[in-house]
């Protein structure tokens, strides 16, 4: 028996952050990513999308090397799945992709609507992250050389002092003790952090922030980034 | 030594993170090694040198497998204990006889565990992660242990220490993987 298939041309669900950027190489590694997917959400408590400085993926997709698809949405519970599958299928038309990959790890909410909308587009939905081990999964990130900064957190116990600094093996330490101690998810599934990628081995510019501001309150805050660049590697 | 068998499309597809590298995990912090292979290499293996088999699951768009049913029939007679997991539970079905019928499922559901056994333990009812488009009707020398007989959700061999589910137990029942390597 012989199995040969042709690479599936995908679209990756794209929100800059590590799950989606580390889900985007792993695609490429096997298949032809076509197009980034990046919903703009105007709500910044969606239960489906990233949202702080989610206006930068486009000088992401620039780095990267690859043509982001953009919508907006108001982010509203289930209309913004309505318009998640609006965005599919305009990337399906526009860039031919029969497939979809997601950086979903745990969230069983996500996944499950974005296998919906693939079935319903006649699309296959990939999720290389499924499950992973999120210790051993930031060690990763770090050993592949993706240089990741944290721009939102959002539980006790995180201070402002998380915010813009980039994750290091003697941070993910860290973050391996909070989960033991207070249950936080490591990689931030529970909406616990958010991270932006500035550079990686399938980057072929890295990202420079030349000015940015923090917002923090009450174990919840945001690094705003105001001026950001592309820079040759 | 525990066997992984990838039904998905291809050798090391995106899928295979998806649905082998989590059962794996798991596994090997039970304290098991384990050996992955894609279905296509089987021929080039002896299946019985291991001390179980996991058939694993696929994307809800793959089944390529149902094309290579054939590459299964070792399973009647490898005398070790095989654990088929969504895609898996249809190949073994399909190998005894029973037929894949369209059922889909997309998300957690309620499970009726009706009859006791090794790998699920007392009748009662738990929440699983479902991702299918297909199920597999009962083959006659099979026990239902979970769900009904218009939809299984688990069953045994009456003999052998061969079972399928329907569902996905590395989604909040990796319990169900655990009891499978002490069987």
């Amino acid at each position: 028996m012989t199995w040969t298939h042709d690479l599936v041309k995908l679209g990756v669900l794209f929100s800059g952050g590590k799950d989606s950027v580390f889900a985007t190489y792993r695609a490429m590694q096997r298949n032809q990513v076509a197009c980034l997917i990046t919903l703009i959400s105007q709500n910044p408590d969606s239960y489906m999308f990233h949202t702080p400085n989610i206006q930068r993926t486009s000088l992401q997709a620039e780095a990267l090397g690859l043509p982001l698809l953009s919508r907006p949405t108001l982010g509203e519970k289930e209309k913004e799945l309505q318009d998640l599958e609006a965005a599919i299928a305009d990337a399906r038309d526009e860039y031919g992709i029969e497939g979809v990959v997601t950086g979903a790890i745990e969230s069983v909410y996500q996944a499950v609507r974005t296998q919906r909308i693939c079935q319903a587009l006649d699309l296959w939905c990939f999720n290389p992250l499924w499950q992973i081990n999120q210790v051993d999964y930031l060690r990763q990130l770090l050993s592949e050389g993706f240089q990741v900064i944290i721009t939102g957190v959002f539980a006790y116990p995180f201070d402002a002092s998380w915010l813009g600094q980039e994750l290091t093996l003697e941070c993910v330490c860290r973050l391996e003790e909070l989960w033991k101690r207070y249950k936080v998810s490591p990689s931030g599934e529970g909406g616990e952090l958010e991270t932006m990628v500035l550079d990686g081995p399938i980057f072929q510019k890295r990202l420079e922030i030349l000015r940015s501001s923090r917002s923090y309150c009450n174990f919840s805050g945001r690094l705003l980034i105001e001026e950001i660049r592309l820079v040759d590697k | 030594m525990i066997l992984l068998v990838d039904l998905c499309i291809e050798k090391d597809s995106l899928s295979k993170y998806e649905f082998v590298h989590p059962i794996a995990d798991t596994i090997e912090r039970s304290g098991f090694s384990v050996e992955i292979r894609h279905y296509s290499e089987l021929a080039r293996l002896m299946p019985e040198k291991f001390d179980k088999i996991i058939l694993c699951g696929t994307a809800l768009k793959d089944n390529y497998y149902t094309k290579h049913i054939n590459s299964f029939s070792w399973i009647k007679c490898c005398g070790t204990p095989v654990l088929g997991i969504c895609a898996g539970m249809q190949v073994i079905g399909s190998v005894f006889g029973g037929r894949i019928v369209p059922q889909q499922a997309i998300g957690l559901e309620a499970i009726e565990i009706i009859r006791a056994s090794a790998l699920l333990g007392e009748p009662r009812t738990i929440d699983g992660y479902h991702l299918h488009n297909f199920a597999v009707t009962v083959p006659d020398d099979f026990l239902l242990l979970a769900g009904c007989d218009a939809y299984a959700e688990a069953f045994k061999h009456k003999i052998l220490s061969i079972y399928g589910i329907i569902f996905h137990p590395e989604v909040r029942n990796r319990w169900i993987l655990e009891r499978f390597t002490n069987l």
